[in-house]
């Protein structure tokens, strides 16, 4: 019983984080300009890491595999926003921003 | 279980596929660094399923390093990126 | 130049940073013993000393109440944040709109604005393209944008990110800024309420 429950459990979120690695796939291609596409590189993997890596403690829960799933998200969640920083400026400074499907574009417009 | 796990694999391979998709086609070379970002989150994840499907820990050190140095390509070749590049 | 109890502060302020790298390094060893404590606490000190990075002012105020609530907060933003994005990108009738959105922060500190940075770029919508230190200012890129009551809307949703993060982490310097500008706002908009009231008492009073 309890082995089954497991069994349902790993099953879902081994799936939630497959079908968010396939949303990010999807994303890169369908996003029309890099700053889009960087929404779609940085935000669904997060979450698709958060489950799978929550599988595999729930599988083998020990300290030392709780406490290097908490590391390896730790990271993830706070490495990948720098990265998108630095890309989306160099885009922008660089203009490949397509300015058509911006409907503000208050850095265009600040005060110097 | 085997199901789920062929179900899971295609579709981290659909995603892959799309990422690999984005490197090629890529107009510039910042798609295709957010593209291969996209590669190495869908191997962690991949990764982190073989192990969750087999019941063992062997590659998490793998992923935390991973992890840590995803970051460096994008990082890199962003603070790097010719201006001149740009037309 | 500096004075022993400056020095002291300096000290203070860099033993949360010391005792993290430490905590790491036992975290990827993934034991705990008394070498690794021994190599962490050497390698911790090369790196803080060989690489030597400007001081955070860290403000050494922790609200472990406020922390729990906009730890908690994040996570379920973060959840939230992945969905909506999974979701537009499989979503059929996905017509591309975005926004650039400058958001004025009321912190001064480079910490509260650096991890509203991060925490907005983890959460639903946007990613920071550039930051203005002098005006703690973000500039955000925000997908699936089409009016502007949403830009509104989500700038709102950032002052209340940095809200949580000032009341959970911030100087008392800071939340004392936040209460006055919350408070200013306030008697704005009783200010505003009081006219509407007298307006329409007017225009009661001249319909009859």
């Amino acid at each position: 019983m309890s082995d089954e429950l497991q069994d349902v459990i790993s099953a879902v979120l081994v799936l939630t984080g497959a079908v968010m690695c396939l949303a990010a796939g999807i994303g890169v291609i369908r996003f029309p300009d890099v700053l889009s596409r960087l929404h779609a590189a940085t935000k669904p993997q997060i979450f698709g890491l958060m489950a799978i890596t929550a599988d595999v403690a729930v599988n083998n829960f020990t300290v030392g595999t709780v406490t290097l799933v908490i590391a390896i998200v730790v990271f993830q969640a706070l490495t990948a926003p720098v990265a998108a920083h630095m890309v989306s400026r160099a885009a922008y400074d660089s203009h490949r921003v397509r300015v058509d499907v911006l409907v503000i574009d208050e850095l265009g417009t600040r005060p110097d | 279980m085997q199901i789920v796990a062929v179900i899971a694999g295609v579709l981290f391979g659909a995603g892959a596929l799309c990422a690999l998709y984005r490197i090629v086609r890529g107009p510039t070379v910042l798609d295709r660094v957010i593209a291969s970002d996209v590669l190495v989150a869908t191997v962690i994840c991949a990764m982190g399923a073989e192990m969750a499907f087999n019941r063992h820990t062997d590659t998490l050190p793998v992923l935390l390093v991973l992890a840590l140095f995803a970051v460096l390509g994008s990082l890199s070749v962003a603070r790097f990126l010719p201006v001149r590049d740009t037309e | 130049m500096s004075t022993p109890k400056r020095r002291l502060t300096t000290f203070l302020n860099q033993v949360p940073l010391f005792l993290g790298l430490v905590l790491l390094w036992m975290l990827l060893w993934g034991a705990f013993s008394w070498l690794n404590v021994l190599t962490g606490i050497l390698l911790a000190a090369v790196v803080s000393v060989g690489f030597y990075l400007p001081a955070v002012q860290l403000g050494l105020r922790l609200n472990p109440w406020f922390t729990l609530l906009y730890l908690a907060r994040l996570g379920f933003d973060i959840v939230r944040g992945s969905l909506q994005v999974a979701a537009l990108a499989l979503s059929p009738r996905y017509t591309p709109s975005n926004a650039i959105v400058a958001v004025h922060l009321r912190t001064r500190s480079d910490f509260i604005l650096t991890l509203t940075g991060v925490s907005t770029s983890i959460v639903p919508g946007a990613i920071v393209v550039d930051v203005d230190r002098v005006r703690s200012t973000l500039y955000l890129h925000v997908l699936n944008v089409h009016r502007p009551e949403q830009v509104e809307r989500f700038r709102n949703g950032v002052l209340a990110e940095e809200h949580r993060i000032v009341m959970a982490l911030g100087s008392r310097e800071d939340v004392e800024r936040l209460r006055q500008v919350s408070g200013e706002d306030r008697s704005e908009q009783n200010q505003r309420a009081r006219d509407q009231h007298a307006r329409e008492k007017r225009k009661r009073k001249g319909s009859t």
